[in-house]
C-alpha cells in the first residue's frame, strides 16, 4: 500500500472535488412551498482521488457520505463547488455530455437487492451497461459471461434473476455491472455494509483483486472504520457535512489527530474481551446537532471534550500537517511542537473557515 | 492488506469452480404466475368460457352463412318459417316475435319485433361488443400506462397537467360522460370517427376509463422511481424515456395484466349500456346493448328477445371477472392458491 502523500488538488487528479456544497431545501407552506430552512448535507467539502488510489471516507450516519457519492455520479445536483473528472468540469455537465465520463467512473450501490432490476435477468441487468459502451450485440454475450466470471459467478448464473441469488452474490452482479463500463473510477457507496462479516470479506477481497488486476481507483464510502482500513491509500473523516480529517491511511489509526476520529476509532469493537476491557475510551456523549441548523465553529464542539470558546465561535481549517495528513481541529491531538510550528492552512479548507492555525491544548 | 487478503482467500469460491452441469435458467414471473393459475380450476374453466363466446362471435359469418342462411339485418315481420310441418309468421299480429325454436337452421333463438334471425344477430352483436371492448381497452391500457408513467416519472408540471386532467374526466359518471362525448361525436363526426362505424364508442369507451389506469400506475411509479435501480440505470447514463420503458415498465407489468380483464369487462358492460341508452352502436347495427334495448320495448312480451342478449352479456362478463381474478391471485406471489 502506498504511503505517498496528498495528491495535488488540480490537474493529475482522477477526480476533483473543489468546495462542494449540496443542501436540501426545506419547504413549508400552505399552497405556495417556501424554502423555510435547509439541510446542509455535504457542506464544502474538498477532496481528490489520483489515479490508482483508493480513498476512503467514514463517518457516523448522516454525516452526508452517501449524498457525497450522489453527488459525484451526478444523481444529486451540486449547490455549489466544482466536480473535475480529469480536469473537465462534470458539475453542470448535461447528460449527454456525461456519457462518455460515466463510462469511466461508476457506481455500486449500498443495497444489491434494491440495485437491480427485480424483473430483469442477469444477462439482461448486463447487457444494459455493455450496449452503452458500443460492444457489438454478437459479443454481447460473451463478455458478460467473462464478467460474471471475474467477479466470481458462474456463467450459467446469467439466466437467474435477482432474487434467486445471496446477498454476497447481488453485491458482484452490482460489481460486474460497474465493471461492464470499463471504468477507471468506481464509487463504493457502503458496499459491504447490508453483507453479513464473512461475506464482507470476500467481496473486499475481490475489490482489492479487481483493483490491481485493472489499475482501478476506488472511492469508498464506509460508516467503518475497520472495513476501509484493508482497502484505503488515504481516509478522509466527515462529520455533519464536513472533513474532519484526512490523512494517509495507516496514520489515520497510528496518530489521530481530531478528537472524532480518536472517538471513532474506540468505538471499534475488538474481538478479545479482555483487551477490550482494557483499553481507555473516547466515549462520544451527546447528540449530532441538526444539519438544517449546524452549529458556527466547530460543527464537532457541542460533543467534543477538548473544546473551548473558539472551537464555539471559528470554524476550524483543515491544517495540514507532515506526511500529507491535515486535521480541522483548533486542539489536535497526537501532534509534536515542531510538527504543529510546521503546520500550514490546506486550500483544502472550507471558505467559511477561520484563519488562525491550532495551537498547543493548554 | 496482503496479510488479509491470504488469510481470507480460502473463503473466497474457487476460481471457475469444478465442472458441474449446467444450471437451469431461473424461472420468472411470470411462469411461476402460470403455474399458479392453471392450478385454479375455477378461473381456468371461465377463461375458457370466455374463449369459447369469443370463438363463436367470430364465427358468426360461418353460421349465417351456412347454417341459418340469413344475415344479420335480413328478415322481416312478415317471414313465415315451417316447423314441425306448420308455417307461421315470425312475429305475430300484436308484433310479438316467436320464442327459440331450437333448429340452429330456423331461428333457433327466436326472432326480435323486425323479424331478424335473434341467434344471427346475437354472434354478430358479441363481434361488435367485443371488438368495441377490446379496442377499448387497448386504448384505456395504452394511455393510461403511458400518461401515468410520464405523471409518475417526471412529476412536477408534467404530472399537474396529467392528473388534473384525470381528475376532472373522474369527477363525471362514466355513463353520463359516454353519453355525452358519443352524442356530440355521433352527431358531428370527428375526424374518422362519426355515427355508422363502431370505432365512435370504442374510442368513447377507452376514453372515460383512462384515469382509472392512469391514477395507479402514477402511484406505483412514484414509488418505483426512488429505488436503487433507478439511480442504476441513471447513473449509467441512461435517458428518462428509456428507464420508464425498459426498467420501470416491466415492474408494472403485473399491476397492467390484472388491469386487463377488469377494463376489458368494465368496457364490455359500458357498451352495453351506451347502446341501450341509444348512444353506443346504432341501429341496424347488432350488438348486445341494442339487442337489449329492442327487447325491452316488447317487455314482457317476447322474453326471450331480451333474456337472450343479456345472459350472454353477463356470462361474457363475469367469466372475464372470474378469470381476472384468478390472475390477479396468481401473480401475486404471496396469495395461497388451492392445489
Amino acid at each position: 500500500m502506498s504511503e505517498s502523500g496528498l495528491p495535488e488538488q488540480g490537474p493529475g487528479a482522477l477526480l476533483a472535488v473543489d468546495h462542494l456544497r449540496v443542501l436540501f431545501p426545506v419547504k413549508a407552506g400552505l399552497i405556495i412551498d417556501r424554502t423555510v430552512s435547509r439541510v446542509h448535507a455535504v457542506d464544502d467539502v474538498s477532496l481528490s482521488i489520483g489515479t490508482g488510489e483508493t480513498l476512503g471516507v467514514v463517518g457516523e450516519s448522516g454525516c452526508g457520505k452517501t449524498t457525497l457519492i450522489r453527488a459525484l455520479v451526478r444523481l444529486i445536483k451540486a449547490t455549489s463547488g466544482q466536480i473535475h473528472f480529469r480536469d473537465l468540469d462534470i458539475t453542470a455537465a448535461s447528460r449527454r455530455q456525461l456519457l462518455p465520463v460515466r463510462r469511466e467512473m461508476q457506481m455500486v450501490f449500498q443495497d444489491p437487492q434494491a440495485s437491480l432490476n427485480p424483473r430483469k435477468r442477469i444477462r439482461q441487468i448486463l447487457a444494459t451497461p455493455l450496449a452503452l459502451r458500443g460492444l457489438p450485440r454478437a459479443e454481447i454475450e460473451a463478455e458478460s459471461r467473462r464478467l460474471l466470471d471475474r467477479v466470481g459467478l458462474r456463467p450459467e448464473h446469467l439466466g437467474r434473476f435477482p432474487h434467486e441469488f445471496s446477498g454476497g452474490q447481488r453485491q458482484r452482479i452490482g460489481i460486474a455491472r460497474a465493471l461492464a463500463m470499463q471504468p477507471k473510477l468506481i464509487l463504493l457507496d457502503e458496499p459491504v455494509s447490508a453483507l453479513d462479516v464473512s461475506i464482507q470479506a470476500q467481496v473486499i477481497n475481490l475489490l482489492d483483486d479487481l483493483k490491481e488486476d485493472l489499475g482501478l481507483s476506488y472511492l469508498f464510502v464506509a460508516h467503518d472504520l475497520s472495513v476501509v482500513r484493508h482497502v484505503s491509500d488515504r481516509i478522509a473523516v466527515m462529520y455533519l457535512g464536513k472533513v474532519m480529517e484526512l490523512s494517509p491511511a495507516a496514520e489515520l489509526y497510528t496518530k489521530p489527530m481530531h478528537p472524532y476520529t480518536q472517538a471513532l476509532l474506540d468505538a471499534i469493537p475488538i474481538p478479545d474481551p479482555a483487551e477490550n476491557r482494557k483499553r481507555v475510551r473516547t466515549v462520544v456523549t451527546g447528540e449530532v446537532p441538526s444539519p438544517i441548523d449546524p452549529p458556527d465553529g466547530c460543527r464537532f464542539a457541542s460533543r467534543c471534550r477538548h473544546a473551548s470558546d473558539i472551537c464555539r465561535t471559528v470554524e476550524p481549517p483543515l491544517t495540514r500537517y507532515a506526511n500529507g495528513h491535515l486535521a480541522a481541529c483548533h486542539h489536535p491531538q497526537n501532534v509534536s511542537a515542531a510538527e504543529l510550528a510546521a503546520a500550514v492552512r490546506s486550500p483544502l479548507s472550507p471558505t467559511s473557515a477561520g484563519e488562525q492555525l491550532p495551537t498547543l491544548a493548554a | 492488506m496482503s496479510a488479509i487478503s491470504s488469510e481470507l482467500s480460502a473463503e473466497l469460491p474457487p476460481e471457475g469452480g469444478p465442472a458441474e452441469p449446467d444450471l437451469p435458467a431461473g424461472t420468472g414471473p411470470y411462469r411461476l404466475a402460470w403455474r399458479r393459475l392453471r392450478r385454479n380450476r375455477v378461473s381456468m374453466f371461465f377463461g375458457l368460457v370466455f374463449l369459447l363466446i369469443v370463438i363463436l362471435c367470430l364465427l358468426a359469418p360461418v353460421y349465417a352463412q351456412d347454417i341459418a342462411h340469413m344475415g344479420p339485418n335480413a328478415g322481416s315481420p312478415t317471414t313465415q318459417i315451417t316447423i314441425g310441418g306448420k308455417t307461421e309468421f315470425v312475429t305475430n299480429s300484436v308484433g310479438v316475435p316467436i320464442g327459440p325454436t331450437w333448429n340452429f337452421s330456423k331461428y333457433f333463438l327466436g326472432a326480435d319485433s323486425l323479424g331478424r334471425n335473434e341467434a344471427v344477430r346475437l354472434l354478430y352483436g358479441g363481434r361488435s361488443s367485443l371488438e368495441i371492448g377490446v379496442v377499448a381497452m387497448l386504448i384505456t391500457m395504452v394511455l393510461g400506462t403511458v400518461l401515468g408513467l410520464l405523471a409518475g416519472f417526471y412529476r412536477g408540471v408534467t404530472d399537474g397537467l396529467i392528473s388534473r386532467v384525470s381528475d376532472v374526466i373522474w369527477s363525471f359518471p362514466v355513463v353520463i360522460l359516454g353519453i355525452a362525448l358519443a352524442t356530440v361525436i355521433n352527431v358531428q363526426g370527428l375526424g374518422p370517427l362519426h355515427s355508422t362505424t363502431l370505432m365512435t364508442t370504442a374510442v368513447v369507451i377507452g376514453f372515460v376509463y383512462i384515469p382509472y389506469v392512469v391514477r395507479p400506475v402514477r402511484a406505483q411509479v412514484l414509488g418505483l422511481r426512488e429505488r436503487e435501480f433507478v439511480d442504476a440505470a441513471r447513473q449509467q447514463g441512461l435517458s428518462g424515456p428509456r428507464i420508464m420503458f425498459s426498467e420501470l415498465l416491466p415492474n408494472l407489468s403485473s399491476t397492467l395484466v390484472v388491469f386487463v380483464p377488469l377494463i376489458l369487462a368494465n368496457a364490455i358492460l359500458l357498451e352495453a349500456g351506451l347502446s341501450y341508452l341509444g348512444a353506443g352502436v346504432q341501429p341496424p347495427n347488432a350488438s348486445w346493448g341494442t339487442m337489449l334495448e329492442q327487447g325491452l320495448q316488447l317487455f314482457p312480451g317476447g322474453f326471450s328477445t331480451v333474456l337472450v342478449p343479456g345472459v350472454m352479456l353477463v356470462l361474457t362478463v363475469m367469466s372475464v371477472n372470474i378469470f381476472g381474478d384468478g390472475l390477479r391471485d396468481a401473480l401475486d406471489p404471496r396469495s395461497k392458491v388451492a392445489r
